[in-house]
């Protein structure tokens, strides 16, 4: 039972922070929501039982893209652009 | 863009627990989840945290490029010689010889259920600290090179 809301509440979180990650203007914001989504897929992972991935795609996806795109964003524009 | 005093003191102090607790899944690889690619990618983890807080020029003291190549050379030549040591010992290319030798990590296995001894499995624990070591290095060049290439461009 409780597994199960977990579940769900795992699955809601993915499809917010990948909302948040398309409609915020703020780059650095933006970032830390494609970090926060990262960090729900390994806890799917391990919820599914796969451990080993779960710890490859924390230490991966919500490290260390994480901070190569804040590096990035250090070197060019906080804010994104209205005009395309 | 300097990081406000927050992120570089929390940055600074969690940095020593990042790296000891990527030592541990590296070591207990052939115990408990994860190993040597895991626990690299988790301790260049930690040093991408100092590269983001901090520039480059600052931390030049705790992640050194010089270090972080040799490692990598380390991890692969420390993995090949665990590949030829099974050439030496009369045996197939990467046969694990120090498995129940009773030399480093020849311990034998306890029969039945138990939580495992850090002190087995012979050459598999020598790949792990190999990739672990190769993998911290590589992945944490990747991004000391980023950052230094924007910092001397003035961005």
């Amino acid at each position: 039972m409780i597994e199960s809301i977990v579940h769900v509440l795992v699955l809601v979180g993915l499809v917010a922070s990948a909302l948040m990650v398309y409609f915020f203007k703020d780059l650095l914001a933006a970032a830390l929501a494609a970090g926060f989504f990262s960090f729900l897929i390994s806890l799917e992972f391990y919820i599914l039982q796969a451990p080993d991935v779960a710890i490859s795609q924390a230490a991966i996806g919500a490290g260390l893209t994480t901070a190569i795109f804040v590096i990035a964003i250090r070197a060019t524009t906080r804010f994104e652009e209205d005009t395309p | 863009m300097r990081m406000s005093k927050i992120v570089r003191t929390g940055a600074s102090i969690l940095y020593p627990f990042i790296v000891i607790f990527g030592l541990y899944v590296i070591m207990h690889g052939h115990l408990t989840p994860g190993g040597g690619f895991q626990g690299g990618a988790v301790i260049a983890t930690g040093a991408a945290l100092l590269l983001v807080a901090f520039s480059a020029g600052e931390i030049s003291g705790m992640v050194r490029k010089s270090t972080l190549m040799g490692q990598e050379t380390l991890g692969l030549l420390l993995f090949i010689g665990a590949g030829i040591l099974g050439l030496i010992m009369g045996a197939p290319f990467f046969a694990n010889v120090l498995a129940n030798s009773g030399l480093l990590f020849g311990q034998a296995v306890l029969p039945g259920p138990n939580p495992g001894e850090l002190n087995t499995a012979g050459v598999l624990p020598i790949m792990n600290i190999a990739v672990g070591v190769e993998v911290w290095g590589g992945l944490a060049i990747v991004v000391m090179y980023l950052l230094s290439t924007i910092e001397r461009e003035g961005a």
